[in-house]
């Protein structure tokens, strides 16, 4: 997963709450918490050009903190908020 | 992560509600007798377009992802598709709830042409008999062509919207069949005691015993299913949590637009008590979604009342408030259909329901009982 370059659909929508943010998929209609302000940036960062350790490091999240941002990640992969950005587009 | 669970989070209220409903009329072809919103007669007050656009434009700065468009009848309202239009192309996702009675082949070509769309039908009852006591006469064949006429224009999957009642228990095999065989999406959802529903709730809510169905028949289809989160009040019947986030949105991340402008804390509580302004004020919308003393106070946290002492309040959460509101319980005790049987007694010392703030029924017979 860390280094993998991932982006977002352009279906998708964050809208920041004191939490973090809530995703909105206009294609599938699915909904998803970001439950951490770190992991809005994570998401923000993720254009399609960094990979997930580098947008990691942007937001400046530490090592030992990476496996539930891994786990969230992987959920909005599930979900089809994040993709390779050939697929998404 | 010494996190606060995502409840407890969503509990304390979002800058903007995820979703909200919005009756757009009180106008109905129809006069069903579990009605939310005791539609029938137009209100003379309603939002004209040039207000509705408003309303649409503020939700979009709010950057609320959809609306759940209902009534009345939404689609009785001449300007129906520019609002629907107005939404769209401003990033507001619709999802709308329509009896069908105008839901034309070439207006399903509309509908199907038009993106950011859902719909859903309502249906009562797998055939006319179960279905029209209830919907009205006739009701049952209107649902049904409007169907066709959506499945005929490609629309894809549409929705099939249920309300559960006492009658159409045994059928939900039969509506997730009819669903299936239309390439559909079934939802299915609780019966409220409130507008029309206060006076029919009592000879139409699921059985006990058919409540343990529907609670079986729900973890069976899992998230195939939708319910609109609304049968948390069934998770102290087992282990199992059913989809969903399982809390009452009232007013934290979910509310009521009616057609006049006021705002509630959600669809299933049209009256003063939960009425936390309107649209119209000077404020706007998001004034009174952020500074309401009634938004507030859902927000703060809630007693358990009378029901602390049972171990089961995590799992059902006290159930639905509108259910106790209009049942004249109180807000901190068992729901009327707390699946441990609390409710019955609490229900036979309860005091006179309390009437909506609203009513635009006809002034016309309403078919209710068929016994």
């Amino acid at each position: 997963m860390l280094d993998r370059v991932l982006t977002r659909h352009p279906q998708v929508a964050l809208r920041p709450e004191p939490f973090g943010a809530l995703a909105y998929h206009y294609d599938n209609r699915k909904l998803i918490f970001l439950r951490h302000p770190d992991l809005l940036t994570v998401v923000q960062s993720l254009d399609g050009r960094r990979t997930v350790a580098e947008a990691l490091d942007v937001a400046g999240v530490a090592s030992s903190r990476r496996p539930s941002f891994l786990a969230a990640l992987q959920s909005l992969l599930d979900s089809e908020m994040l993709g390779e950005p050939a697929l998404t587009r | 992560m010494n996190q606060p669970s995502l409840v407890d989070d969503l509990k304390s209220g979002l800058d903007a509600p995820i979703c909200l409903t919005w009756e757009l009329t009180y106008a109905c072809n129809l006069q069903c007798v579990h009605c939310l919103s005791s539609s029938g007669r137009r209100d003379p007050d309603e939002l004209t377009s040039a207000e509705a656009f408003g309303v649409l434009d503020e939700l979009a700065s709010m950057q609320v992802f959809y609306v759940n468009i209902g009534g009345g009848e939404p689609m009785i309202r001449k300007d129906f598709f520019d609002i629907v239009d107005h939404a769209v192309e401003r990033g507001i996702g619709v999802k709308f709830s329509t009896n069908g009675a105008y839901l034309t082949p070439e207006r399903a070509q509309r509908l199907a042409a038009t993106p950011y769309l859902d719909v859903q039908i309502s249906l009562d009852g797998l055939d006319a008999a179960t279905n029209d006591p209830v919907r009205g006469k006739g009701s049952y064949a209107i649902a049904r062509r409007a169907m066709d006429n959506l499945a005929d224009a490609g629309f894809g999957p549409f929705k099939i919207s249920i309300v559960v009642t006492r009658h159409n228990v045994g059928q939900l095999d039969g509506f997730k069949a009819l669903a299936d065989r239309y390439g559909a999406t079934l939802r299915v959802t609780r019966l409220r005691p409130s507008g029309r529903g206060a006076d029919s709730w009592h000879e139409l809510h699921p059985t006990s015993v058919q409540q343990r169905e529907i609670y079986r028949w729900l973890l069976e289809h899992g998230a195939d299913v939708l319910t609109g989160d609304s049968f948390f009040h069934l998770n102290a019947l087992g282990e199992q949590p059913l989809p969903g986030l399982n809390m009452c949105g009232a007013g934290r991340v979910v509310c009521l637009i009616d057609p006049i402008g006021d705002v509630y804390a959600c669809p299933f509580v049209i009256h003063d008590e939960f009425k936390a302004g309107s649209v119209r004020d000077a404020g706007g919308f998001s004034g009174v979604w952020r500074n309401s003393h009634t938004f507030r106070e859902l927000r703060r946290p809630q007693s358990a009342g009378a029901c602390a002492s049972c171990g089961q309040f995590d799992a059902c959460q006290g159930g639905c408030m509108a259910a106790k509101f209009f049942t004249g319980l109180p807000l901190d005790g068992p729901d009327p259909e707390c699946v441990n049987g609390h409710g019955e007694p609490a229900l036979k010392v309860a005091g006179p329901h309390p009437i909506m703030a609203v009513d635009h029924s006809r002034a016309v017979p309403i078919l209710l009982s068929r016994r």
